[in-house]
C-alpha cells in the first residue's frame, strides 16, 4: 500500500459517500458548538423543520461573551445575555450537552474540549471558530466552518467537503531556553506568510514537535490558520496517548488499550508525500514579537521595526506602511524599546495550565511595570484555573499586580467587558492582531506568555532568554 | 440554509477596494458578532473604516464615494476574507448589496460562506485585476457584467473573460440549492456509514460533568 499521511487516513475513513461532480461528503466525529455562531444555525435548522441528528456528538460551550469577572451578578449586557439564553434553549430543546457559564468544567471551547479527553486521535472535529485547527494537535482533522456549515452539521452530522492539499512543517532542532511554542508558530508564519495554507492542510513533524508537550502542539496547531491552513495536525504518539489517558470523556480501561491501538494507525506513514514540506530550524530562533496587523507581520524581539521599503511587492510595501501607520511605530525602532501599557495572558493560543506556569516563573515575587495600566491573566478553563490555584500560581500573579479572573475568550476577541482603547498598547498571548481586534484603535503586539510576563514587569519587551527563570 | 436566491446573471457597479488580506475582522466588528440573526449586518460592513467616530461616514473611504453608491461588485486584491470565520462577514457583504466578489485569491471559510449566500466569488489573475483596478479608475459608472452559466464577465469597453468555478458549486449557486437537503438525501449512506463505527471505542462518551 502506498505511504499516507495522517490528512489521507483520517480523510479516507470518514468518507460517507463519493460521486463524480460532487465533493466527497464527509462525517463528523466531534460538533463543539458556543454562543456566538450557533443561534443562527438553530434558528434556520427549526424553520426548516429539521432536527439535531447526533445531540451525543455534539457539545455546546459558553466561551465568547462570557464575562471574566463578577459571574455570580445578573449578566447586565443584554445582547450577550440573549445569546447564552438562546444557546441553553437550543440545547435543552435538541439535547446537547452544555458546559454553561456555571458548570464547573467551563472554558473555551478548544481548551474545554481536549482537556476533558472527548477529542481522540483520527477524528474529525468541527466548530464554527477558526480555531477549531487547535484539536489537530491530538491527531485530528480539526477545522472551522461558518454558520450554515454549523446548521449542515447539526441537520446530518456530515460536510460535503473538497479534498485539501498537505503541507509539511518539518521542525528541527531543540527550543533555546525562553524560546517556545508560540515563537515557533510565528516564526513559520512569519517566513510562508498568512496565505500559504489556503486550500492545504498543514502537518507540523519532525523531532521538534515530538519533544513537545500537547500545550505546546496545541499552541502550534492553534495557529495554523494564521497561516491560512484550516487545519493543522500532529500525528499521534506517546505524548498524545498519555494526555489522553484518564481524562473524563476518554476511553478507559480495556477500551483506552484497544483505542491507543486504534488511534496509532492514524499516524503518517514515514514515506508519506506532501504538496509541499518546509522547514524550520528551531536551535537558533529568538523569541518572536509581532509588528504589524496581521500574524506574518511578526520579527526576533532582538531586531527591529523593518522598513517597508524593504519590501519588493507592492501590495505588501503598502500593508506594511498601513500596519506601521495603525500601530503608531517609526522603521528602525528596536523591538525591546515598545512601551506598552497593558498584557493580555489568556486565550485558546496560550491559557492552558503550562502556559500559566511558565508566565508565574517569570513574574515570582516581582511587581508589573508603573507603566502598565492592566496586566490580566485569563485561564482558559475552570480546570486550569482550579489546578493554577492549588498549585499557587493565582497568588503568584495577584502579588505582581495581574488581574486574576474567570475563563472565556476575554480580550482575544473582546466582546465581553475586557476591551482595549483606543490607542492602548497591549503584549498579548493571543492569535490575532488584526487592526481594532482588541477593541478600535487598540494596538496588539503577539507573543508568548513569557514574552508577555517578562514585558509587563518591565513595561517593555525584553529578550527572555537571558532571564534565568525563563524555563 | 434552503431558501437561497438563484444566482444566473448580474450586472452591477464595481466598487474598488485596493488592499489585500482584508480580513473578516475588518468585515464586521468584533461588538456586531453579538446578534443572533443573519440579517441587518449591511449598515455595519467594514465599519471601524467606514464610519468616523459618532457614526458619520468617513468620506476618505471608498465605499462612501458618491461615484460608488449601489454598488453591487467588489472588486478587491489577494486573501479577501482571512482570518475569523464568522459567516457574519458574508452576511454582511450581501446586505449591504453585493452580489459578487472578484480578487486573485480568498481564504477558505469566507469563499465558502460566500456560495452559502448566494455571493458569486469571482477568482481572476493578478494582471487582470490590475487592469480591472485601472477600468474603474478611468470610467465613472464601470460596470461589469458576470454570466455564470457562461462562466463570463465581460464590460461595455470590450472586455469578455471566462472565469473558472468548482462544477458543483456554480450549479448550488445556479439553482439557489439547499445543500443540506442534497445531504439529508443520502440518509442510508448515512445511516450505513454509522453502523459500520458503532463499535468503536472511541465514539462513545461517559456522563456529562456538571
Amino acid at each position: 500500500m502506498a505511504p499516507l499521511t495522517i490528512y489521507e487516513k483520517i480523510w479516507d475513513a470518514h468518507v460517507v459517500r463519493e460521486s463524480p461532480g460532487e465533493p466527497p461528503l464527509i462525517y463528523i466525529d466531534r460538533h463543539l458548538i458556543h454562543e456566538a455562531t450557533s443561534p443562527q444555525a438553530f434558528a434556520a435548522l427549526e424553520a426548516a423543520g429539521r432536527r439535531v441528528r447526533r445531540p451525543d456528538l455534539t457539545f455546546a460551550v459558553m466561551d465568547h461573551s462570557v464575562p471574566t469577572k463578577n459571574r455570580h451578578l445578573p449578566i447586565l449586557d443584554a445582547e450577550a445575555a440573549t445569546q447564552f439564553d438562546a444557546l441553553t434553549c437550543n440545547c435543552q430543546t435538541h439535547g446537547i450537552g452544555l458546559f454553561d457559564l456555571h458548570n464547573s468544567r467551563q472554558g473555551i471551547v478548544h481548551v474545554v474540549g481536549p482537556e476533558l479527553g472527548m477529542i481522540h486521535p483520527g477524528m474529525t472535529v468541527v466548530c464554527g471558530d477558526s480555531h477549531t485547527s487547535t484539536h489537530g494537535a491530538l491527531g485530528t482533522l480539526a477545522f472551522g466552518i461558518g454558520t450554515s456549515e454549523v446548521e449542515h452539521v447539526l441537520a446530518t452530522q456530515c460536510l460535503p467537503q473538497f479534498k485539501s492539499a498537505t503541507m509539511q512543517i518539518n521542525l528541527t532542532g531543540t527550543m533555546p531556553e525562553g524560546v517556545t511554542a508560540k515563537d515557533i508558530v510565528l516564526a513559520v508564519i512569519g517566513r510562508i506568510g498568512i496565505a500559504a495554507g489556503t486550500g492545504r492542510v498543514f502537518e507540523y513533524t519532525g523531532e521538534t514537535i515530538r519533544a513537545l508537550s500537547m500545550e505546546g502542539r496545541m499552541t502550534i496547531c492553534n495557529m495554523s490558520i494564521e497561516g491560512g491552513a484550516r487545519a493543522g495536525i500532529v500525528s499521534p504518539d506517546e505524548t498524545t496517548f498519555d494526555y489522553l489517558e484518564g481524562r473524563p470523556f476518554a476511553p478507559r480501561g480495556k477500551d483506552f488499550l484497544t483505542a491507543v491501538e486504534y488511534w496509532s494507525t492514524f499516524a503518517s506513514d514515514p514515506l508519506a508525500s506532501y504538496e509541499r514540506s518546509v522547514e524550520l530550524d528551531v536551535s537558533r530562533l529568538a523569541p518572536q514579537v509581532t509588528w504589524g496587523t496581521n500574524p506574518a507581520m511578526v520579527t526576533d524581539v532582538v531586531a527591529c521595526v523593518p522598513d517597508p521599503a524593504s519590501y519588493a511587492d507592492p501590495d505588501e510595501r503598502k500593508a506594511a506602511e498601513r500596519a506601521l501607520d495603525y500601530m503608531c511605530l517609526e522603521p528602525g525602532t528596536p523591538m525591546t524599546d515598545i512601551a506598552l501599557d497593558t498584557v493580555f495572558i489568556g486565550s485558546c493560543t496560550n491559557s492552558r495550565i503550562e502556559d500559566l506556569r511558565v508566565a508565574a516563573r517569570v513574574v515570582a515575587g516581582k511587581r508589573i511595570a508603573r507603566t502598565v495600566r492592566q496586566a490580566l491573566v485569563v485561564p482558559g478553563s475552570r480546570w486550569v484555573k482550579e489546578e493554577a490555584e492549588a498549585e499557587g500560581l493565582d497568588r503568584i500573579f495577584r502579588d505582581a499586580g495581574f488581574e486574576w479572573r474567570d475563563s472565556g475568550c476575554s480580550m482575544c476577541i473582546a466582546i465581553n467587558d475586557d476591551v482595549l482603547e483606543s490607542g492602548a498598547r497591549c503584549a498579548s498571548t493571543s492569535n490575532r492582531n488584526f487592526e481594532g481586534r482588541q477593541g478600535k484603535g487598540s494596538r496588539t503586539h503577539l507573543v508568548s506568555p513569557v514574552m508577555a510576563a517578562a514585558a509587563a514587569l518591565e513595561g517593555h519587551f525584553v529578550d527572555v532568554r537571558g532571564l534565568e527563570t525563563s524555563r | 440554509m434552503s431558501g437561497l436566491q438563484p444566482f444566473l446573471k448580474h450586472t452591477g457597479l464595481v466598487a474598488p477596494f485596493d488592499r489585500i488580506n482584508v480580513d473578516t475582522d475588518q468585515m464586521v466588528p468584533k461588538q456586531f458578532c453579538k446578534g443572533i440573526s443573519r440579517t441587518g449586518y449591511g449598515g455595519i460592513l467594514f465599519y471601524d473604516w467606514r464610519y468616523l467616530s459618532g457614526k458619520a461616514p468617513n468620506p476618505a473611504f471608498v465605499l462612501n464615494y458618491p461615484r460608488y453608491d449601489h454598488a453591487s461588485v467588489l472588486l478587491t486584491r489577494a486573501n479577501f476574507g482571512c482570518g475569523s470565520s464568522r459567516e457574519h462577514a458574508a452576511w454582511a457583504v450581501l446586505d449591504y448589496g453585493f452580489r459578487v466578489i472578484v480578487a486573485p485569491s480568498y481564504a477558505d471559510i469566507f469563499y465558502n460562506n460566500c456560495f452559502k449566500n448566494g455571493i458569486l466569488p469571482v477568482t481572476l489573475d493578478d494582471t487582470t485585476i490590475e487592469e480591472l483596478f485601472a477600468r474603474v479608475d478611468r470610467h465613472y459608472g464601470y460596470q461589469l457584467t458576470f454570466d455564470l452559466q457562461e462562466m463570463s464577465v465581460g464590460d461595455d469597453f470590450g472586455l469578455k473573460l471566462t472565469f473558472e468555478i468548482d462544477a458543483f458549486r456554480r450549479i448550488c449557486l445556479l439553482q439557489g440549492l439547499d445543500d443540506i437537503g442534497l445531504t439529508l438525501a443520502h440518509e442510508r449512506e448515512i445511516a450505513a456509514y454509522e453502523a459500520s463505527r458503532r463499535y468503536l471505542p472511541t465514539l462513545r462518551v461517559t456522563e456529562m460533568p456538571s
